[in-house]
């Protein structure tokens, strides 16, 4: 009788997981590191991971759909002649042309409009889709420089200095040749059909010194009425925040590593800057400690997908978010009804991220004539209207049970955390306890 | 000195403005200039006392001439769209950075990224320009009488850049469609920058950069010509050892 061991269950390694197999099989095959779009997609500790403490007895509660809540936000009040007054605390984050579609453009700047708050041009320059249906523009100061001009510098309504993004701190980018219409490439003063390299740093300066004149440039050129943003990646926000303040900025955006791109690659999205969620409290403990909080303001942005994130970074210091992908999402992007294109391209709706090939079926992300005309910027507008509606009513119900006559008023004292990592980032307490790790400093 | 003494301004015919920035403030300056309007006789400009100030002319989008007596600091005539600035001293950082078109000349030297990212417009340096000359140049002519520094017109998209002297290390990096004219010894060349071939159309064109900078008594001949490869202008992993 021939006696056999039981077979164990086949099991795959969680290092060595299909993706990861997948990948290196990938890398194997064509010599080249992948290369995408969007922001990270690994699992991070994230707003998700904070809870709000409504309002009971020690807590007096406002009554929803009766009571007051204010969402309105005054941006670049510390330097700027005309600071920007949004009615909400929700802005459009900054997306070139180029690696946008007109149309999409266009509904961005719809969609802002009709909300009450603001777009952001991106590498490629000002469109006239975007400033011709943004009521309130940003213009952002790129290394690149593509498209930068006095006339559009003037016609901003804020100047955003970009010095680094959520996904890739540090990094440059990569506008594939396969993307450069006759548009995009006058643009950007480079022949059609070449890749485009974004620069990793900016051209003209070389330090936080160099910035401080750079702004005093900037001001003198616009005659001190534009306020001045700085935008950094996600990865040492207290140090960055602290010299963006020294420098002179009016506004300091910090993008946290969940935020988007059009195109880097993968390992550098997936690995470098930190999640959202712990860039925050950093970034205000800087500007509380310079004593220019509130006075300097702050927008965070990376992953932002609801009104509950958009309440708890209201909660941790910050005076503004703003959103990419969701936006994106909400014009149409990844949408279901295309998932036979999707299928066709090798992924699905939903994880559709190889925006450089300009192939995208929504036609949000393409420079190709046939696809963009999927977008009606009207509707599409309208899509991103209900939505930063909706984003403000889920936080202003929040804030109400917390108390809140303001969206302004919340505060960390609002929040717990479920795990550890994440009570140590937000510097909130455990739930359940009264314990923040970390407390003691960064 | 009295500013009558120095100025050309004051002797034509036009009605000119004179401001001493010892007695002024820079803004003042500045929004005196954003304050003209096309057609206005206010067409001659002199610039007193600048002192190393930071940011001077500026944002200028009207065709009028600014004589600065001295030397300045950080992005003089940045953005400048039109005008025609000469600074009669040296120029620090950035000057004439993202010019728009008109010209600047500094009599002196120039420091570090001069006309960087210019898309339009002539920069005349009649000193030396240090490193980064023309960086990420885009459609603007630079012509330096004197030496450049390293890492010049790196990533340069358009426009031509004019050198009499020498260049340093790394010239052209990633350069793309930029033409770079040296008549002395380049230090090294950058990625997928390499000398090329002097046709009659570059001869021509370069005759048209010196007399338009005022070079006399140099002939076109004397330069060589160098530009892009080409190999990097689409990603290609055999290429990697490059970058």
């Amino acid at each position: 009788m021939t006696y056999r061991n039981p077979p164990t269950t086949p099991r795959k390694s969680a290092t060595f997981d299909d993706y990861t197999l997948s990948e290196i099989r990938r890398a194997a095959a064509t010599g080249i590191y992948d290369i995408r779009g969007a922001g990270a997609k690994r699992k991070l500790p994230h707003f998700d991971d904070l809870l709000f403490l409504g309002a009971s007895i020690s807590r007096y509660p406002l009554e929803g759909y009766r009571e007051r809540c204010d969402t309105s936000v005054v941006l670049g009040s510390r330097h700027a002649k005309k600071p920007i007054e949004l009615k909400i605390p929700i802005t459009v984050a900054g997306m070139s042309f180029g690696s946008l579609s007109g149309p999409a453009k266009e509904a961005l700047g719809r969609g802002a409009t009709l909300s009450g708050t603001s777009t952001t041009t991106g590498d490629g320059g000002m469109t006239e889709e975007e400033r011709g249906h943004s009521k309130q523009l940003v213009y952002q100061y790129l290394p690149s420089r593509y498209g930068m001009n006095l006339r559009d510098l003037r016609r901003a309504d804020a100047i955003e200095i970009v010095i680094g993004q959520g996904a890739k701190p540090g990094g440059g980018g990569m506008l594939l040749g396969q993307k450069i219409s006759d548009r995009v490439a006058e643009m950007r003063t480079l022949p059609k059909g070449i890749d485009q390299r974004s620069a990793s740093r900016h051209p003209d300066w070389t330090g936080p010194d160099d910035l401080e004149i750079k702004i005093l440039e900037l001001r003198e050129i616009t005659d001190w009425e534009k306020p001045i943003y700085v935008k950094v990646g996600g990865a040492r926000p207290y140090y960055d925040t602290a010299l963006a303040v020294k420098a002179g900025a009016d506004v300091v955006v910090v993008d946290g590593m969940q935020g988007g791109t059009a195109a880097t690659q993968e390992v550098f999205i997936e690995n470098v800057g930190q999640p959202t969620l712990a860039c925050i409290r950093p970034a205000v403990q800087a500007l509380q400690d310079l004593g220019m909080h509130r006075k300097v303001q702050l927008i965070i942005s990376g992953g932002i997908r609801n009104g509950a994130d958009v309440a708890k970074a209201l909660a941790l210091g910050v005076d503004a978010v703003s959103i990419g992908t969701a936006a994106l999402v909400a014009l149409g992007d990844n949408d279901p009804r295309w998932e036979a294109e999707y299928n066709e391209l090798g992924t699905t709706a939903g994880a559709y991220d190889d925006w450089h090939e300009g192939r995208d079926p929504a036609g949000i992300t393409t420079q190709d004539p046939e696809l963009m005309k999927r977008v009606d910027p009207i509707a599409a507008g309208r899509r991103l209207a209900n939505y930063l509606k909706v984003m403000t009513l889920e936080a202003q119900t929040i804030a109400r049970a917390c108390g809140k006559n303001s969206l302004h008023n919340l505060e960390p004292e609002d929040l717990v955390a479920l795990t550890i990592e994440a009570a140590a980032m937000a510097g909130v307490p455990l739930a359940g306890t009264n314990w923040i790790p970390g407390k003691n400093g960064f | 000195m009295p500013a009558s003494k120095l100025s050309k301004a004051a002797a034509s015919d036009h009605a000119s403005r004179v401001f001493d920035l010892d007695q002024s403030s820079l803004r003042e300056l500045n929004q005196a200039l954003h304050n003209l309007t096309p057609g206005s006789n206010e067409t001659a400009w002199e610039v007193l006392n600048p002192k190393g100030n930071h940011s001077v002319a500026v944002g200028v989008d009207q065709p009028v001439s600014i004589d600065v007596r001295g030397s300045v600091g950080y992005y003089c005539g940045g953005m400048n769209s039109g005008s025609t600035i000469t600074v009669h001293g040296s120029a620090g950082p950035g000057v004439g950075e993202n010019m728009m078109s008109g010209s600047i000349t500094i009599k002196g030297d120039a420091s570090q990224y001069a006309g960087a990212t210019g898309k339009g417009g002539l920069l005349v340096i009649e000193g030396n320009a240090s490193s980064r000359c023309g960086i990420s140049m885009k459609g603007i002519d630079i012509v330096v009488h004197g030496n450049i520094g390293h890492m010049s017109a790196f990533m340069a998209q358009s426009g031509n850049l004019v050198v009499l002297g020498d260049a340093g290390d790394a010239l052209g990096d990633s350069i793309y469609e930029a033409r770079l004219f040296v008549r002395g010894k380049v230090e090294s060349l950058g990625a997928d920058c390499i000398a090329k071939e002097m046709r009659p159309e570059h001869l021509e064109l370069l005759k048209g950069l010196l007399d338009r900078a005022g070079v006399t008594g140099v002939k076109p001949a004397e330069f060589k010509r160098y530009g892009s490869a080409r190999t990097l202008y689409n990603f290609n992993i055999d290429n990697a050892d490059a970058y």
